[in-house]
């Protein structure tokens, strides 16, 4: 078929930021096809970016701005599954509900009884239109986004260690690798397309992988070593490892001496953690943690990937330092093939993050609470800024409940499925005494809103991603939004005007509010803040953000277009980006140790919930779900499944396909039974994709103290034959191995 | 750094590193050899053979995709000898395959003026349009057996190995293991395969039946 035109864009699924090219005709997406000779993916896509578009054309796209027939009230919110409980309303109505609402809550409990979650789905022009609407006009730093669910842990470490919070190196070195190291990470199914390349670095150069999960994932059947460690014991392992590296000195001292501090103390607190030690905690041989230990520090480069078996842990912060301890001690930093590489889970998690969309940063990781750095954004906004931080998304869910938190602003995001422990998330948006959704579906939380603002999608609108090696790439206009649906950054444009328009009108009815203040200054400036917010395009956006934004500078509209994407930090136009980082020091100056010690905090298996329960991602679903499941990717793996070793199956007198009660302290779940030696024995893993099933109703809200993520990866569940079979879903009475999405089936 | 070599293509002088094709040295001096089952991304399988050239002193026409370059090499892309090769190839390759659909060889028709009615009348490859999965079609009626997506499933790119050979002669086609439906094979339907297809052979699902409703319609 012949294309009317082929627009060059991003992917929208993975952190990968694949280039895509979407054939369109009569104003639908028929093929998406990717550029050959264009970085990151060169020609390359996966099952979700090539096939998994099509949700853009989906008859239950959001059309027009939709208002709640009944008020709710805190405490009695309900859920609005049917489109009977709503009723469609102008822009204009919407929108001044939705100011008059938020007003309302600022004027009467401040700006802080108030929290946006910002969006790791949308551009980076939509995110830094929203934290600087609730920074500069809202008056609060409750900004955050899923990377709290996500890479915060990682996050936390980086900057701990090394004051950065990105992969040090790009994708496209990942060719000539010679050793890497793959942890937490399945990265088959959850970065297809950098597996790859992964893949090739092995088959064609002969690089060796060291795959260290629980879960024996694809990339294993690549792998020179596998070390199967037990749930939550990494720092253990990546400790004995480091204790190998120190005795057997293997490590570099160069770089030691001239690029760390805190080595003397560090190694002090090696000298007991022997890979005997570990084995006992761990379970994996001492042998193998020796010979891992020597495959990483003697190669001539050697690189870390990790994802969320690292960072979604009680201890995903000290589980990042023990591998960023490792890769300084052994020198694995700052030159091509190495490097310190978290693979970013989201289209533009990594975007998001850079685009301050965090309660304690504006852009590109400029601290709040420095000063300086405040007084910039203050003049570049025309408002005075809130100094202390916001709250997380975690510690929002518990400041709902205690009544601190009352209005709440989602701009896109699921957190009714991606939140853990549902059932006490669900509790606390019902306790929301207004809360508004800006989304392009119904999703499992924005039924509980009271408006609901439709948006376009990726392909719908212009701006840019950033990838998850801090490539900025452009996100094009292929198709029209449906109905009246319109770009997030449109969207908050105008609610961001028509706010500053009803402060200057009526803030003066409120002189003891708390945020009189802030109201005053609003006044005084609406006239330039007006201007300021006056975008007719993303480029201006994108512009306004660089030039409060080092790092961002050299980034221009007019580069992307030539150059196709560009790597920050770029601080000048004629600085060719940065593919790699810490060539010559670290942005902390030097590199930390930090001591870890291996502690015991997750749930841990008993008598009544005698297995472990790790949740994630399949190939061919998303998060949760919203999108690939009104995707063709929904046909061929249309319902939950619990996998669980051959030995437990057998233990417990299991079939493949069987149904089950899945259960732990929090919650239930009926699904069917997927026997596969993915998951080692006593642990069993759902993916969290399926809201008739939510994994994360089971999951435990527990949190790390530092960066606030949950323990997604463990917790303690039971699993008995399911008391009644729920109705099936259209595909699902094809015997699960009978699909074609599973493709290590293991006879039960 | 690899030794250079210098050649003359069509009386110019060309110096390439050792190791560079001669469709490669070609294009460096801007004389473009046509290819079909070539692809930039791949290993070169030099099956198609649209490629052909004539090298001074050997007997046979020399596929330029693959062949390396010599010192002192006298190559000629356009001499009635390769004129006509390239000519027969896309006339028997039209006697056999539907390539309505391969826009780049019909604009190869066009330019070597190949009679795509010469061998009229010979067998058609006739192949069932199997649609067995939720992603793509594979209709091997269309297919020219450049080899490309067996390629790029295999150590290309995709590591997968769904793909390989089947049969052999006019029944040779592009197949699965024992044929079975892709569903029960290695494939991880990243569609790498439809992305690199010269050819209407393998489609998305939704092009293939957006373009069926339209001539029902």
């Amino acid at each position: 078929m012949k294309a009317d035109k082929v627009v060059k864009s991003t992917c929208p699924y993975c952190g990968v930021g694949c280039q895509v090219l979407l054939n369109v005709k009569e104003d639908r997406i028929f093929r998406v096809d990717a550029p050959f000779d264009e970085a990151p993916n060169f020609g390359r896509l996966c099952v979700k970016g090539r096939f998994g578009t099509d949700y853009v054309h989906h008859s239950g796209r959001l059309k027009t701005p939709l208002i709640r027939k009944t008020p709710q009230s805190p405490g009695n919110r309900t859920r609005a599954d049917s489109l009977e409980d709503w009723r469609e309303a102008s822009w204009d109505e919407a929108m001044e509900m939705v100011v008059t609402r938020l007003l309302d809550l600022r004027w009467r409990y401040g700006a802080d009884s108030i929290t946006t979650n910002v969006c790791a789905k949308a551009t980076n022009e939509d995110n830094y239109l929203m934290m600087k609407y609730f920074r500069s006009i809202i008056g609060t730093n409750n900004v955050d986004h899923c990377t709290r669910l996500c890479h915060a842990g990682s996050v936390a470490a980086l900057q701990l260690a090394i004051n950065s919070s990105a992969m040090s190196n790009s994708i496209a070195e990942m060719k000539d690798l010679e050793c890497f190291i793959i942890t937490g990470s399945n990265t088959a199914d959850n970065h297809p397309v950098i597996s790859t390349f992964l893949k090739q670095a092995i088959t064609q150069n002969g690089a060796k992988l060291i795959v260290i999960d629980p879960r024996r994932t694809e990339m294993c059947e690549f792998a020179e070593l596998h070390l199967q460690q037990n749930p939550e014991t990494d720092t253990a392992l990546f400790n004995a490892m480091a204790h190998v590296v120190v005795k057997e000195k293997l490590y570099d001292k160069e770089f030691v001496e001239e690029r760390t501090e805190g080595f003397s103390d560090y190694i002090k607190s090696l000298e007991e953690k022997t890979p005997e030690w570990a084995e006992r905690i761990t379970g994996v041989p001492a042998d193998g943690i020796r010979q891992a230990a020597r495959m990483y520090a003697n190669a001539k480069a050697a690189a870390i990937y990790w994802g969320m078996g690292i960072s979604q842990s009680v201890h995903g912060t000290d589980n990042a330092l023990t591998l960023i301890n490792l890769a300084l001690l052994c020198g694995q930093i700052g030159r091509p093939g190495t490097g310190l590489n978290p693979l970013r889970g989201q289209n533009n998690v990594q975007g998001c993050s850079d685009s301050g969309g965090m309660p304690n940063v504006y852009t590109a990781y400029q601290k709040l609470t420095e000063p300086a750095i405040r007084q910039k954004f203050e003049k570049a906004w025309h408002s005075s800024l809130p100094t202390e931080p916001g709250l997380t998304t975690t510690e929002m869910v518990d400041e709902i409940l205690t009544g601190s938190v009352k209005g709440w602003y989602v701009m896109g995001e699921n957190p009714l499925m991606s939140e853990p422990n549902l059932n006490h998330a669900r509790q606390a948006v019902e306790q929301l005494e207004f809360y508004v959704a800006q989304d392009i579906f119904f999703n499992e939380t924005n039924v509980y809103a009271d408006v609901i603002l439709p948006s376009a999608a990726f392909a719908e609108k212009e701006g840019t991603f950033t990838n998850s090696d801090r490539r900025v790439q452009r996100v094009r206009q292929a198709i029209n939004p449906p109905g009246e649906a319109r770009p997030d950054w449109m969207i908050v444009r105008e609610i961001a005007k028509r706010t500053l328009n009803a402060i200057s009108r009526e803030a003066d009815k409120h002189p003891d509010a708390p945020t009189r203040e802030l109201d005053r200054t609003i006044q005084r400036n609406a006239e330039k803040m007006l201007a300021n917010w006056d975008y007719s395009h993303p480029n201006e956006i994108w512009d306004e953000m660089r030039a409060v934004t080092d790092p961002f500078f050299g980034i221009t509209y007019e580069r992307l277009e030539k150059e196709g994407g560009v790597h920050w930090p770029c601080p000048s136009l004629e600085h060719p980006g940065s593919p790699y980082l810490f060539e010559d020091d670290f942005p902390s100056g030097r590199g930390k140790f930090f001591t870890v010690e291996y502690t015991n905090d997750s749930e841990m298996v008993d008598e009544e919930y005698p297995l472990f329960l790790s949740t994630g991602r399949l190939l061919y679903h998303w998060h949760g779900g919203t999108m690939t499941r009104a995707s063709s990717l929904d046909q061929i793996w249309p319902e939950c499944t619990v996998e669980m070793h051959p030995n437990d199956a057998a233990k417990y007198n299991f079939e493949m396909g069987d149904w089950v009660d899945v259960s732990s302290r929090r919650g239930i779940i009926t699904a069917r039974l997927l026997v596969t030696k993915r998951s080692p024995e006593g642990a069993i893993f759902i993916p969290f994709h399926f809201a008739e099933a939510a994994a994360n109703t089971l999951t435990n809200n527990l949190i790390d103290p530092r960066a606030k993520i949950p323990d997604y990866k463990i917790c303690a569940v039971k699993v008995v034959p399911a008391e009644s079979v729920p109705t099936h879903r259209e595909g699902s009475h094809i015997p699960l191995e009978d699909r074609g999405a599973i493709k290590d089936t293991v006879p039960g | 750094m690899k030794n250079s070599v210098t050649l003359t293509i069509d009386s110019q002088n060309v110096t390439v590193p050792e190791g560079t094709s001669i469709a490669d040295a070609a294009e460096s001096i801007g004389i473009k050899i046509p290819t079909i089952c070539y692809h930039p991304s791949l290993t070169p399988p030099a099956i198609c053979r649209v490629c052909t050239v004539e090298v001074e002193g050997q007997r046979t026409l020399q596929p330029a995709c693959v062949v390396p370059v010599g010192e002192g090499m006298h190559v000629k892309t356009d001499t009635d000898r390769v004129k006509t090769a390239r000519k027969v190839i896309l006339e028997l390759l039209a006697s056999t395959v539907n390539l309505e659909e391969a826009p780049e060889i019909q604009e190869q028709i066009d330019e070597t003026g190949a009679d795509t009615e010469r061998f009229e009348g010979g067998v058609k490859r006739h192949f069932e349009v199997k649609e067995d999965n939720p992603f793509y079609i594979r209709d091997y009626a269309q297919c020219i057996m450049c080899w490309r997506c067996i390629q790029v499933c295999a150590d290309d790119v995709q590591n997968t190995y769904a793909l390989t050979w089947g049969k052999r002669g006019l029944e040779s086609h592009v197949a699965t293991f024992l044929d079975e439906a892709m569903p029960n094979t290695t494939c991880v339907f990243c569609g790498n395969c439809v992305g690199i297809c010269p050819t209407g052979a393998l489609k998305g699902l939704i092009e293939y039946r957006s373009e069926q409703k339209k001539e029902q319609e």
